[in-house]
């Protein structure tokens, strides 16, 4: 085991499976960074280090350094994935799905099934998504509910250096196209990494951060940590909370989901996206028909509310879900009826 | 460079076939057998076979809606073809794709495609594939008059150009996207190509009615592209179409007579049969032996169609990852 960065958990896997397999090139804006400036290419290395080093590894053909031509870059990673390549494609920020959305929901996701199965399209996007940087409306979202509920697309939000190793490894691996989504205000967060250079971890399999027998709560990302502190702030009083970090919306695990349900009898799902045709909306749907009889109160939904983003610190706080909010929605379902 | 007597055969065998694909289509589609949105290329074959006779099952191609004649001319099978385009389990993509939706890698076909621009990009990543392997393959895009106006088309030249991807823009101005005129709806009102020009390519022009004109220019464009480090080439070819948009157009913005007009003096088929048969290279024996064969082969290719396994209710989930 290492101990390293979730942004150098990201690298060091491209690095690693670049050197492992010739097809698999890099692509996005300032993947190198200086391109075309007196200070020359890696003069960035990428605005997260996630792409650091290389250029200087691997050369021009296989790290390409793009226009800001979103649309571009995800059907470059098309035609690429098309034709035998393994590409990464890097979109600087998850809020610029927007203008390339046609490539990755038209093309990407569909030409498998639309073709026949004549094809696959090995093509990884990653992206930086999420609050928490006071980037505001445009820089802040979280898009997972867009992209989950697109046939043909998994998507993958790691929470831990760890996971970003063993999921990046089975998105670049995987045949079909992976959204690999990355909170960029977990960049900074060390773990521990399995040596393993083939370390790998499936997608659909939940991992279980806290366990409990009074409510199960569900989240991935940035949010997973504030429950693991509501778990544990109410193990204290002897209140047990299975929390289970999704790692994959699509695939989903909802057996993980369903035996904690069964057993607890109380669900909340933690979502940063806001509440309308949520990941929190959609997993309480699901446990309401598929574990009715196993449920002791109504599932509940932490999401922020259906506002843009803003911008104000204090706004921003208000806006997303916090350890006071979740403890609150714990404690409310702990105490129906 | 004078093609040979099988060449010229098989090009205008090609042609023909596309030809003769659709104007069947166009026939069959009234009687409501067909299911779905069919844009026929009738007219523009002189681009498509002008452009696909010098490629190889390795270089890429990348078609649009009105896709059927790069499809034929790129070497998909008519029978897989008709048989998609009526919706058979038996088709090329199983009855999943249809007629706006047809791939055949294996022909280095890389899809048809219902998104008018979307289908530059990623020729621009199949481009830079073909640079990287470093074998002097190509990757294609045709896009039209209309295509030439998406922000994708734009983003994919400038990308082609500073990636010096191995791609070629292949534009056919058939002068009308959708309903509306190309010198409306072309700022640029003199042609495609400067556009190309004005992101840095080397640029050709050509007269995508006469398959020679298409087929000598490609040869300089193919020439050009192939040698790696040159990066990518555009080329425009005015040609027209004969059909309407889609099928049930009522082409109300045609001018009195334009149909009859350019079929009497625009049909690059006509052109071709002129040509070759005024200097002597092929008969016309030859090639209403040609015509024979292909409207046989339509007419099978229409039986087997028609005769061939419906998709069911299982095939609705194959073929994709299906989470819940």
């Amino acid at each position: 085991m290492a101990k390293m960065m979730y942004r150098d958990a990201v690298v060091s896997t491209i690095a690693e499976e670049m050197a492992r397999d010739p097809n698999v090139v890099v692509l996005g804006e300032d993947v190198v960074g200086g391109m075309g400036t007196p200070g020359g290419p890696e003069a960035i290395g990428g605005i997260w280090s996630t792409s650091t080093g290389l250029f200087g590894k691997f050369g021009a053909d296989r790290v390409i350094d793009t226009p800001i031509s979103e649309s571009a870059i995800i059907g470059a990673a098309a035609g690429l994935a098309l034709s035998g390549k393994r590409p990464v494609a890097e979109l600087m920020f998850a809020d610029f799905i927007g203008v390339s959305l046609d490539q990755i929901w038209n093309q990407l996701a569909k030409f498998r099934y639309m073709f026949g199965g004549k094809t696959r399209c090995p093509a990884v996007i990653r992206m930086a998504y999420g609050a928490g940087y006071n980037a505001a409306a445009q820089h802040s979202q979280a898009v997972h509910q867009i992209l989950t509920g697109m046939p043909g697309l998994k998507v993958v939000m790691p929470t831990t250096p760890a996971d970003v190793k063993g999921l990046l490894r089975t998105a670049i691996r995987d045949d079909d196209p992976v959204i690999f989504l990355e909170h960029k205000a977990l960049y900074g967060v060390s773990g521990e990494v399995p040596d393993d250079p083939d370390f790998m971890i499936p997608f659909g399999h939940a991992r279980l951060s806290r366990a409990g027998q009074d409510v199960t709560i569900v989240s991935t990302g940035l949010l997973l940590g504030f429950c693991e502190a509501v778990a544990d702030r109410l193990a204290a009083e002897g209140i047990g909370c299975d929390v289970i970090d999704l790692r994959t919306t699509s695939p989903l695990d909802e057996e993980a989901i369903l035996d904690s349900v069964e057993v607890t009898g109380r669900l909340i799902v933690v979502d940063e996206a806001p509440p309308r045709c949520s990941l929190a909306s959609d997993i309480c749907a699901l446990v309401s028909e598929k574990a009715f009889a196993s449920l002791k109160a109504p599932p509940l939904g932490v999401n922020p509310p259906h506002t843009p983003i803003p911008f104000a610190r204090e706004l921003e706080t208000a806006y997303l879900p916090s350890i006071d909010k979740i403890e609150a929605a714990v404690r409310k379902v702990l105490s129906y009826r | 460079m004078q093609l040979s007597r099988e060449a010229l055969l098989r090009a205008y065998r090609q042609m023909k076939l596309i030809r003769e694909f659709e104007e069947r289509l166009h026939v069959d589609i009234q009687t409501g057998e067909i299911a779905g949105f069919t844009h026929l290329y009738c007219g523009q074959e002189a681009v498509a076979v002008g452009v696909c006779e010098h490629l190889s099952v390795e270089d890429k191609i990348v078609s649009t809606h009105r896709g059927h004649g790069h499809c034929l001319a790129k070497g998909c099978d008519v029978d897989g073809m008709m048989a998609e385009i009526w919706g058979s389990r038996e088709g090329l993509c199983k009855g999943k794709g249809g007629s706006m939706h047809i791939a055949d890698f294996d022909q280095g076909m890389l899809g048809a495609n219902g998104i008018v621009g979307a289908g530059a990009p990623i020729a621009v990543g199949a481009g830079i594939a073909c640079k990287i392997d470093g074998k002097g393959h190509v990757a294609i895009t045709f896009s039209g008059d209309g295509a030439c106006n998406q922000g994708t088309t734009f983003e994919a030249m400038n990308m082609a150009v500073v990636t010096k991807a191995s791609c070629i823009f292949v534009f056919e101005n058939n002068h009308y996207s959708e309903h509306t005129g190309f010198d409306y709806a072309v700022g640029t009102q003199l042609d495609i190509a400067s556009r190309a020009e004005a992101f840095g390519m080397k640029v050709w022009r050509g007269d995508g009615t006469d398959f020679f004109s298409v087929f000598e220019t490609m040869r300089e464009v193919l020439d050009y592209v192939r040698v790696p480090g040159n990066g990518p080439a555009a080329v425009e070819f005015d040609t027209e179409r004969f059909f309407g948009h889609f099928e049930g157009d009522p082409q109300r913005y045609r001018g009195p007579g334009e149909l009859d007009r350019i079929r009497e003096t625009r049909d690059c088929i006509k052109k071709f049969r002129a040509s070759v048969t005024g200097a002597g290279l092929l008969s016309h024996e030859d090639i209403d032996a040609v015509d024979a064969e292909v409207l046989a082969a339509i007419e099978n290719a229409t039986a087997k169609a028609k005769a061939a396994a419906r998709p069911t209710a299982e095939d609705v989930l194959t073929d994709v990852y299906i989470s819940y």
